[in-house]
């Protein structure tokens, strides 16, 4: 019987628990799993995950997307504006963050931005008519992963926009972000006053330039070392970026400081840069970016190589599936809120930043970042608990990613579909909480999930292009 | 001594991760000096000077380098401990919080990857999708739930066969792999005697016979109730026969099942002659003259009698289906007890098979019997809950489960089916079985001895001798133990067997002709 059953019992007793205390007194291994119905008891789900379970197909296009993306390089090369570099973008053109959306769907800190980017780009002389513009259907609104670009909460770029310009030098792709202007008052959270467009301005007129030059100096910035050492100083590389900005500004500095420009522009530079610990995080999106944009396009694959909120719908997106969104609600987030400020006032949950769940750090890593937990309204021994639940869903640990308080393990990384639909273990998000009025801002962070139905879907599409 | 340097593209690690693997690399068998370093100017030149490296490699400061001297032999060696140390998962951190208990096959297998056999009892909605799962990881089932579509049993079956794997049910309620009992299942010591059956207590009767008789089970595969049904074609009792073929335990082959559909039949007994093992057949029901004739084949026509039979032929000794014994006077003085209106049979059984062979035990045998396990002689009573005459219920069937405890974890419906017999002053004798082992009642006795005691004062209160006639289908490892289990309904007045079969054939010989 050594053929049929092995050596020894070992049981996976799933349902009646006397069954796996009868077995276990008659000495076999048994496991009791507190089963639960997967995909919440959806059995057209269930049935899809069965014939993707251990599916050699799935399991060898999982083993090439996972490779690909721990073997990604991300290097900042350079900035560029968004009309040259950016690979299909429009004369008329405005990104934004998450699943595509039409104009009169979106919420309204990104209705809010995209004005403000019509402004910016002097399509239109004021917000009336910016907003008339947006509705007219003349200006092309389209996701900025579909561009191999990511951005954070509204995520807007316009073709005459700056941006990071991020260079995979492992498999030669380039991916983009736009640029991170601080807290407060800012496009990204939906505010297009004149000080706003002119912070926009100058970033794109000073600030660029001389991050451009600097970059160029040092021959390119190796992003995902930077971002390792950031973790091992209590960044999680999403919601904190003070440790990585730091560390950034470290290499830019004596850079910046040798340019042969006016000493105005550079003290403009470093001090715009210094004074927003935030300004790393678009860096370690692209890089994020760059690593996921590796591990696409696999048939096969059930490896979630994109999430993205545009504030009204989450969506996912599986190495196997191609270019396809899985949808559902926004989720509300969960978190502590500024004095003045309540669930009431926040938007949906909302940006390109749940590209750094994807890729491994972010809320993955929160046991990187203890000072984080507590803004997100949790403990420290929650943020553990966060980054060990991860290892349940994914292909593995990325070794680039050392987590010190889990006593240096490897950040979980490369969400399976299958195992998140099996465990109803959901990624976990770190994020900020925009107003959902346009213009008004941050108004506090949290932790949130993904919604399981993204996973539903996208495991029921991808058990359709494995049927015979 | 020769050298050797590994350059680890962006791999950043902090100086004192990197000190701790330095000074692991050294320790191994051939290595003299081993150093994990960052790439920076400053490493280089320390490398440089310990001798490690020669001319400075194409290195950045992100890179990592591991750097060794010694064998060359080791190299290879110490590179894999490298490349695993600086992977490793890590512990879960001090005192931090635990991982997460399993809540599914995925995660189950994540904490037991050496797992072989899933047992699944989840609804019936949810288990062909379990079981499709576990067959992909590579594992045996044993589906327990029921509710499972014949599409599915079809579908789930054929994929086992594909995988070289086995699907025990849907609905099977017994098996002993390894001499681990599973769901229904008594403890049998090892032995040499495997068993296949589509029957749950068909199986349980045998091996308990087995190990009564000094003999023991190798495995007992368990198939489920449809397997022989001409849909799914015996797939799982083909699996089991060829599993037991190859077993170098298993010396002879026990086949437990109704009758199958004929080609299944001949499938399933062509496998098993293929074996070239001797094999037992009870096909209940089935007229061995029928059946494919065979040397290794033989026909036993009780439970009992395929149970003694793969005994005897384990032993090497003459081989003979036998009819059921009973105590001639025992019956005798029974019968001479009965008031005159008290004529007929009760069966009130908790195991299905063994209602069905009371059922064709008796079917030419007494006048006017039912079964809610019916024959094509015995016709099913009308109404399940009110019956009258020669009557055998199958307490287990569906009709009673539904949204109730099996009857054999919970007696209290068949306490009361007890008490309406008694009541009944036509009936003279109750005929029933008590089923030990894991899954059933812990402890039987005491589940029914009240009632018991009720019957017997009722009926001597009425003035008249009902006649209680049962076998205990368990062995002494069972956790409510065989003997003291008989012991303690033979001081409660019951009259027992060693079988069911003989139970039968003592109930039938106290009313037959009355």
């Amino acid at each position: 019987m050594s053929k049929l059953f092995g050596e020894q019992l070992a049981i996976v007793n799933l349902g009646l628990s006397s069954f796996a205390d009868a077995a276990r007194t008659q000495g076999a291994a048994v496991i009791h799993p507190e089963w639960q119905p997967p995909a919440a008891g959806d059995r057209d789900t269930g049935l899809a995950l069965a014939r993707l379970f251990k599916d050699p197909r799935v399991e060898a296009a999982n083993r090439q997307a996972y490779a690909a993306y721990l073997a990604s390089q991300p290097v900042w090369v350079g900035m560029g504006r968004a009309k040259e570099v950016v690979p299909g973008m429009g004369a008329q053109m405005i990104l934004h963050s998450g699943p595509p959306i039409a104009w009169d769907e979106m919420c309204g800190p990104v209705q809010g931005a995209i004005i403000g980017a019509i402004l910016f780009e002097g399509w239109a002389d004021s917000p009336q008519a910016a907003r008339a513009l947006a509705a007219s259907g003349q200006v092309a609104f389209e996701p900025c992963q579909h561009h191999h670009a990511v951005g954070p909460m509204g995520g807007i770029i316009s073709p005459s926009m700056p941006v990071f310009v991020v260079r995979d030098s492992e498999h030669g792709h380039l991916t983009f972000s736009n640029m991170n202007e601080g807290l407060g008052k800012v496009l990204r959270f939906g505010a297009y006053s004149d000080d706003v467009l002119e912070r926009l301005a100058w970033m794109r007129d000073e600030l660029a330039p001389v991050l451009a030059g600097a970059i160029e100096a040092l021959g390119g910035v190796e992003l995902k070392p930077l971002m390792a050492q950031a973790l091992h100083m209590g960044d999680e590389v999403h919601n904190r970026n003070a440790a990585a900005t730091g560390l950034l500004l470290k290499k830019l500095v004596p850079a910046i400081l040798r340019l042969d420009i006016d000493a105005g522009l550079k003290a403009r530079a470093i001090e715009f840069v210094s004074a927003n610990d935030h300004f790393f995080l678009n860096l370690s999106m692209a890089a994020c970016k760059a690593m996921l944009l590796a591990a696409e396009g696999v048939p096969g694959s059930s490896m979630v190589t994109g999430m993205g909120r545009n504030g009204v719908r989450f969506g996912i997106r599986l190495s196997g599936t191609g270019d396809t969104w899985f949808t559902a609600p926004a989720p509300v987030v969960h978190g502590l809120f500024f004095s003045g400020f309540g669930p009431d006032d926040a938007a949906p949950d909302l940006g390109d930043s749940v590209i750094t769940e994807t890729a491994g750090v972010g809320g993955f890593a929160m046991a990187a970042s203890p000072a984080i937990v507590r803004f997100v309204g949790g403990s420290a021994s929650d943020a553990l608990a966060h980054s060990l639940a991860m290892r349940e869903i994914t292909l593995g640990q990325n070794p680039a990613f050392t987590l010190p308080s889990l006593d240096f393990a490897s950040s979980a990384a490369g969400i399976d579909a299958r195992k998140v639909v099996d465990t109803g273990i959901m990624p976990v998000i770190n994020t900020g909480i925009a107003h959902k009025e346009a213009g008004v801002g941050q108004v506090g962070a949290g932790i949130t999930h993904a919604p399981a139905e993204c996973f539903h879907q996208a495991l029921r599409a991808l058990a359709q292009t494995l049927a015979d | 001594m020769s050298l050797h340097l590994a350059i680890l593209r962006n791999q950043y690690r902090d100086s004192v991760a990197l000190m701790q693997l330095s000074a692991a690399l050294a320790k191994l068998e051939g290595i003299r000096q081993a150093s994990a370093v960052m790439a920076t100017p400053a490493n280089l030149a320390l490398l440089e000077r310990a001798g490690l490296i020669n001319d400075a490699p194409e290195a950045a400061p992100n890179d990592l380098l591991i750097a060794l001297e010694g064998d060359e032999a080791a190299f290879a060696g110490a590179l894999d401990a490298a490349r695993q140390a600086l992977e490793a998962k890590g512990g879960d951190g001090d005192g931090g919080p635990q991982r997460l208990p399993a809540n599914s096959l995925t995660m189950a297998l994540e904490r037991q990857p050496d797992s072989n056999l899933a047992l699944i009892s989840v609804p019936g909605q949810y288990a062909s999708a379990e079981a499709e799962k576990a067959l992909r990881a590579g594992l045996n089932v044993m589906l327990f739930s029921d509710n499972v579509s014949g599409e599915d049993e079809r579908r789930l079956k054929e994929l086992a066969t594909e995988l070289g794997r086995i699907v025990m049910g849907p609905d099977c309620g017994t098996a002993i792999i390894h001499g681990v009992p599973l769901a229904f299942a008594n403890v049998c010591r090892p032995g040499r005697i495997g068993c296949v059956g589509a029957s749950g207590t068909g199986l349980q009767q045998v091996t308990v016979l087995v190990d009564r008789l000094g003999e023991g089970v190798s495995q007992a595969i368990g198939t489920g109730g449809h397997d022989l049904a001409e849909a799914i074609g015996g797939l799982s009792m083909l699996a089991g026969i060829r599993a037991l073929g190859e077993d170098d335990a298993t010396e002879v082959i026990v086949l437990v099942s109704k009758p199958p559909a004929e080609a299944v039949a001949r499938k399933v007994l062509d496998a098993a002659i293929a074996t070239g093992k001797p094999v037992v057949v009870n096909f209940l029901g089935a007229d061995p003259a029928r059946l494919p004739q065979h040397p290794h084949l033989h026909y036993a026509s009780t439970l009992q009698s395929a149970a003694q039979m793969a005994v005897a032929m384990a032993r090497g000794a003459a081989v003979t289906d036998c009819a059921p014994v009973f105590d001639a006077e025992t019956a005798r003085g029974a019968r001479g007890l009965l008031a005159p209106e008290q004529r007929t049979l009760r069966g009130l059984y908790s195991g299905g098979t063994f209602c069905y062979e009371a059922t064709l035990m008796l079917g030419g045998a007494l006048p006017g019997l039912r079964s809610n396990t019916p024959t094509k002689a015995v016709p099913a009573p009308d109404d399940v809950w009110q019956v009258g005459g020669h009557c055998l219920i199958d307490l287990g069937d569906d009709e009673f489960t539904r949204g109730r405890p099996h009857p054999m974890i919970d007696h209290r419906l068949r306490n009361e089916r007890f008490v309406a017999a008694a009541a009944d002053p036509s009936v003279a004798v109750i005929l029933f079985d008590i089923v030990l082992g894991y899954g059933a009642h812990e402890d039987p006795l005491a589940a029914m001895r009240d009632t018991l005691l009720e019957v017997r004062a009722m009926a001597r209160e009425a003035g008249r001798a009902l006649h209680l006639v049962a076998t205990v289908c368990g062995t002494d490892a069972d956790p409510q133990g065989y003997a003291r289990q008989c012991e303690g309904f033979a001081e409660l007045g019951v009259m027992l067997t060693a079988s069911n079969a003989e139970a039968v054939a003592l109930a039938r010989a106290i009313v037959a002709d009355l």
